[in-house]
């Protein structure tokens, strides 16, 4: 049951590894910055929450799971919010418009 | 070579890439930034001794660790009067200079950040 | 070579290509974009180097919060960018410095690679004494039991600075309120995150402060999310920075020294020496300190972020 655990939180890292892979050769790649955020936002909160599903059996007990669920949901609030600022800020009108 | 040598090294690396920051920037706040990679080098060696104290089921020696954390909010502190200092620098003479020959131009009243 | 040197060789190697990005780029804003980043890899140095304690204090005031404050200083000071590429050394220097710099890095890597054996530590007087102060994170223990005069002394150097820092408004501003009035927009995320945040941010902020004594954690690092979280409420616009010169704010202010420094005189009559505490006592008087004090360095640190008093009343 451990092995088959640990086989568990293997791939759901690395598939959560190669999405944070994905959002930052969008980074570089990406034309403008619009693009380049669409990237990074969708990319990570995915590899993100990858990760932390893949952590979920190695936690210590339910209060360690809980506290890698608010992880992923305070990274994906501050990531949400951070994105909607940048946007509003670089497009065409201004901040502003 | 163990993790700790090899953050050891790095550390040294950073305290000489935060000294020669320091003198080779012009701008006061690109100085307050090399200033603060130095210390994050001085720390890393702190770190590394701190390493390699590990005993009594310890993971490090957790008297230089004191002593780091210490160091970082201080290092904040005069961080942060340094960057007062040169704002309001920056406000009486429309420069951020530290040259004493800089021409002096009109006093700032920033209205907005 | 194993995986895990292979791994700490690499993030050694990326927190150095940061900091060289950071020294090296042209804009000031984009070297402070990098300093943050730098001071998060750096973080993660600390995880690896087991000590989770400095690795939170790194994140939070070393990365964070100076961050804060370099972005606004960056921001602020963009018209003099110009000016000062003027000012630019010369070759000769920047080599002479280059050299000069190697110098000094190939020195204390030479103090790394050639180590005391056996290394000098002093864990085990620190482990062997910690039943009696009643913690059971060693570090937190040399904060506030064996080095406590340290940690005082440090309280003391953040009001200072704070005085500083307030001694450069100018006569006619003294006692107003720090920093600008940031408006309260209307459709912000900004304002959502920060009527979401806060109550999550002081929750964390206490717990980490209640779970410093026995894991990792302690009254800085607990501060300095309650701290972040008044500087989120009033960059959102929903509040604003008091007035310098109010009395609450000041009495805020001197309450966790003053405490610190109180239970530290009264050593000298229940225990034998200053900062001494009596056997059975010691974690209570340690909660006794850690709470004003959370509450002050929280004050100080949001208080040194806002600046120097900017407007009137």
């Amino acid at each position: 049951m451990s092995l088959a655990l640990d086989i568990f939180t293997v791939v759901a890292i690395s598939v959560g590894a190669f999405f944070f892979l994905a959002g930052t050769v969008g980074l570089l790649r990406f034309p403008d910055a619009l693009t380049r955020l669409h990237a990074l936002t969708k990319a990570d909160n995915l590899g993100l929450g990858l990760v932390v599903l893949g952590l979920l059996p190695q936690a210590a007990g339910l209060p360690g799971a809980l506290k890698l669920v608010s992880i992923w949901l305070l990274a994906q609030l501050a990531g949400a919010t951070v994105a909607q600022l940048i946007a509003r800020a670089v497009r065409p009108g201004g901040p502003q418009a | 070579m163990s993790a700790a040598t090899v953050f050891g090294l790095c550390g040294a690396a950073l305290v000489g890439l935060g000294l020669y920051g320091l003198v080779v920037h012009s701008e006061p706040l690109r100085k307050i930034l090399a200033f603060n990679l130095l210390g994050g080098g001085v720390f890393l060696l702190f770190g590394v001794i701190a390493r390699r104290g590990a005993a009594a089921g310890l993971g490090g020696d957790p008297v230089p660790q004191a002593l780091i954390i210490t160091g970082i909010v201080v290092a904040f502190s005069a961080t942060a009067l340094a960057v007062a200092l040169v704002l309001r620098l920056f406000q009486e003479t429309g420069r951020a200079t530290l040259r004493s020959d800089a021409p002096v131009g009109a006093r700032v009243t920033d209205t907005d950040s | 070579m194993t995986l895990a040197l292979a791994i700490d060789a690499g993030l050694a190697v990326l927190v150095l290509a940061v900091a060289t990005w950071t020294i090296a780029v042209r804009k000031t804003f984009a070297a402070v974009v990098g300093f943050v980043s730098y001071g998060l890899l750096l973080a993660l140095v600390w995880v690896r180097l087991l000590a989770v304690d400095v690795a939170l204090t790194e994140a939070a005031i070393g990365s964070g919060v100076t961050g804060v404050l370099l972005l606004a200083a960056a921001a602020r000071l963009r018209p003099t960018e110009k000016g000062a590429a003027a000012e630019q050394p010369g070759a000769a220097l920047c080599f002479v410095t280059a050299i000069l710099s190697a110098v000094v890095s190939a020195g204390l890597a030479a103090l790394v690679l050639l180590p005391t054996n056996p290394a000098p530590t002093l864990a085990q007087a620190a482990v062997a004494n910690l039943p009696a102060t009643g913690l059971g994170n060693s570090v937190t223990a040399v904060l506030l039991a064996y080095r406590a005069w340290d940690t005082l002394l440090e309280k003391v150097v953040l009001v200072l600075a704070l005085l500083g820092v307030w001694s450069l408004a100018p006569d006619a501003l003294w006692g107003g309120r720090p920093g600008p009035r940031y408006p309260a927009q209307r459709d912000g995320a900004l304002v959502f995150l920060a009527q979401l945040l806060p109550p999550v941010g002081i929750v964390v902020g206490i717990y980490m402060l209640w779970v410093g004594a026995n894991e990792p954690g302690g009254a800085f690092q607990g501060s300095t999310i309650l701290a972040a979280m008044w500087i989120l409420v009033v960059m959102a616009g929903l509040g604003d920075a008091p007035p310098v010169g109010r009395r609450w704010l000041r009495l805020v202010l001197v309450a966790g020294p003053m405490v610190f420094l109180a239970v530290g005189l009264s050593g000298f009559a229940i225990a034998e020496a200053f900062l001494a505490y009596p056997v059975g006592y010691a974690k209570p008087l340690i909660i006794l300190i850690e709470v004003p004090l959370t509450l002050s360095i929280a004050a100080t640190l949001g208080l040194l972020v806002a600046g120097p008093p900017e407007r009137a009343e």
